[in-house]
């Protein structure tokens, strides 16, 4: 793939400003991480701040009359149980009860709901919804129009409230709740602002016009510079998911995989109808015969792809794997046979013909102070 | 430092050498740990093990990604760097100094003349610099 091909965020020419490395990534080409590097980055989120360019994922809308049911009728979590001002995790999945997408689902009127979508899935993802939302109801797929900042770490509250102006004039940024959503002006521009994120800190994703992004991204890092906050790239953005065990599309889950083996079956409201419904709810009666467990691999970083290895057999796969710079040990998710998957089992990573030592650990790998399990 | 000393001799591959009689000590350039990002795992060869010129010698891992490191002389491992393998960082704070990865005895000293020269390797980096690890 040439460069040429790939897309851009409204913020390219600030990532290039800042010598952010930039790769492509799902079709666009975003920056990896910026001269001080992924440890630093991944450092700054932990003990200050850290602020990420999503532009690249993608954002539909539905609207109207309607709109919830068809909502909840896609996601698996219950959506219908959704307040006003608040948003929730949920995944996309097919009549198989595999895995389309994992999303977010922002309800931001009482008629209005906003889906987050990876931007490796958008395409097919569009076709999926449109496939199963009725046609009366309105469908808008804003990807292009919509960018995305994320603000994370202990310090992102106060950065992001000093160039914030929230819609209602009681609230302020420090006091909305997990997973709240709100409208505002961030920086000068019209912005949707929620208490949501992929690292395993605070933070908050601050939707903007995508005409409109530069500003608050410069407003952003001006204001946090004397506080530790530092632009991470999507190396720093992989680290802190993965130490915080969040699944990656195409990693943990795919089409492949279904929510219970992926231990996302929390997130599949079985007791309402949805897309898929009835395949998982007979996957969970069965039991899986494979799930997702973090490992500790001691002399090496296992990576995606990678055998696992018990006795001498091959009896799983890698799905992620890096140094975590917090926990300071070479971490991994990987699928293993159910009976191999109990907390404290030694098994082996193949990395480069060689069986490494790797033991079966609790996660999140990561948790941060005061966070309840 | 310079990112290029003068006193070193360099590989296609981004390693140095060191020579000092017939003692060689060898490392990653300045240019290979930019180009790596953040090391964070070095496997290398024990005391005794032997090593051909340009190929495979052991493997620099970063955050993102797995690289080799080619031998850039022939010879045997007469010690390796257990400070660099207990702090990999070393790698990017000091390539040309605590950063250091193996001392080999060198098994023909000829094989020097097929490394390049201090300008030599700043033309190569100029020229043909890697896309990175990602």
């Amino acid at each position: 793939m040439t460069t040429l091909s790939l897309l851009r965020t409204p913020l390219h020419e600030e990532h290039v400003a800042l010598g952010g490395k930039m790769v492509p990534f799902a079709g666009w080409e975003m920056p990896i991480q910026y001269p001080t590097g992924i440890v630093t980055e991944h450092r700054a989120v932990r003990g200050a701040a850290g602020l990420f360019d999503l532009s690249h994922m993608g954002e539909v809308y539905l609207r109207g009359p309607g709109s919830g049911a068809a909502a909840d009728h896609l996601v698996s979590s219950d959506i219908a149980g959704l307040e006003v001002g608040k948003a929730r995790y949920g995944l996309l999945c097919n009549e198989r009860g595999t895995i389309v997408d994992d999303v977010i689902v922002y309800r931001l009127e009482p008629e209005t709901y906003l889906v987050v979508v990876n931007a490796s899935n958008r395409e097919k993802d569009v076709a999926h919804m449109r496939r199963y939302v009725p046609s009366n109801i309105g469908f808008e797929d804003a990807s292009l129009d919509t960018a995305l900042l994320a603000v994370q770490g202990p310090r992102a509250a106060v950065v992001l409230a000093s160039v914030t102006d929230l819609e209602i004039r009681e609230a302020t940024v420090e006091s909305l709740a997990p997973f709240g959503v709100i409208g505002g002006r961030v920086g000068g521009a019209r912005a949707t602002i929620a208490r949501t994120g992929y690292t395993g800190e605070d933070g908050f994703e601050v939707f903007l016009p995508w005409d409109r992004a530069t500003g608050p991204w410069s407003r952003l890092l001006a204001a946090g510079a004397a506080l530790g906050l530092m632009p991470c790239g999507l190396g720093a953005r992989d680290t802190l998911r993965l130490e915080a065990r969040y699944s990656l599309y195409g990693n943990e889950i795919d089409e492949t995989t279904d929510p219970i083996e992926a231990g996302l079956g929390w997130t599949c409201h079985l007791e309402k109808d949805f897309v898929g419904r009835d395949a998982i709810a007979n996957a969970k009666e069965r039991g899986p015969s494979r799930r997702i467990v973090g490992l500790v691999v001691d002399g090496g970083v296992a990576r995606h792809g990678f055998p696992v290895v018990h006795d001498g057999a091959l009896i799983g796969t890698v799905t992620s794997g890096t140094f975590g710079p917090t926990v300071s040990k070479n971490i991994a998710l990987a699928y293993v046979p159910v009976a191999l998957a109990k907390v404290g089992t030694d098994l082996a990573v193949r990395i480069r013909e060689r069986d490494v030592p790797a033991k079966v650990v609790k996660t999140p790998f990561y948790k941060r102070a005061g966070e309840k399990q | 430092m310079s990112s290029v000393p003068d006193e070193l001799r360099y590989s296609k591959e981004h390693e140095w050498v060191r020579t000092d009689g017939d003692q060689v000590t060898i490392g990653i350039t300045h240019f290979a740990q930019e180009q790596l990002g953040d090391v964070v795992f070095v496997e290398l060869p024990g005391k005794g093990a032997t090593v051909k010129q340009f190929a495979s010698l052991g493997v620099v891992e970063s955050v993102k990604a797995a690289s080799d490191v080619y031998a850039p002389v022939s010879g045997e491992i007469v010690e390796r760097n257990v400070k660099v393998i207990e702090s990999p960082e070393l790698v990017n704070s000091a390539p040309y100094g605590d950063g250091w990865l193996v001392k080999v005895r060198l098994a023909d000293k000829v094989e020097l003349e097929k490394l390049l020269s201090p300008s030599e390797y700043r033309v190569h980096i100029g020229e043909t610099a890697p896309t990175g690890s990602d």
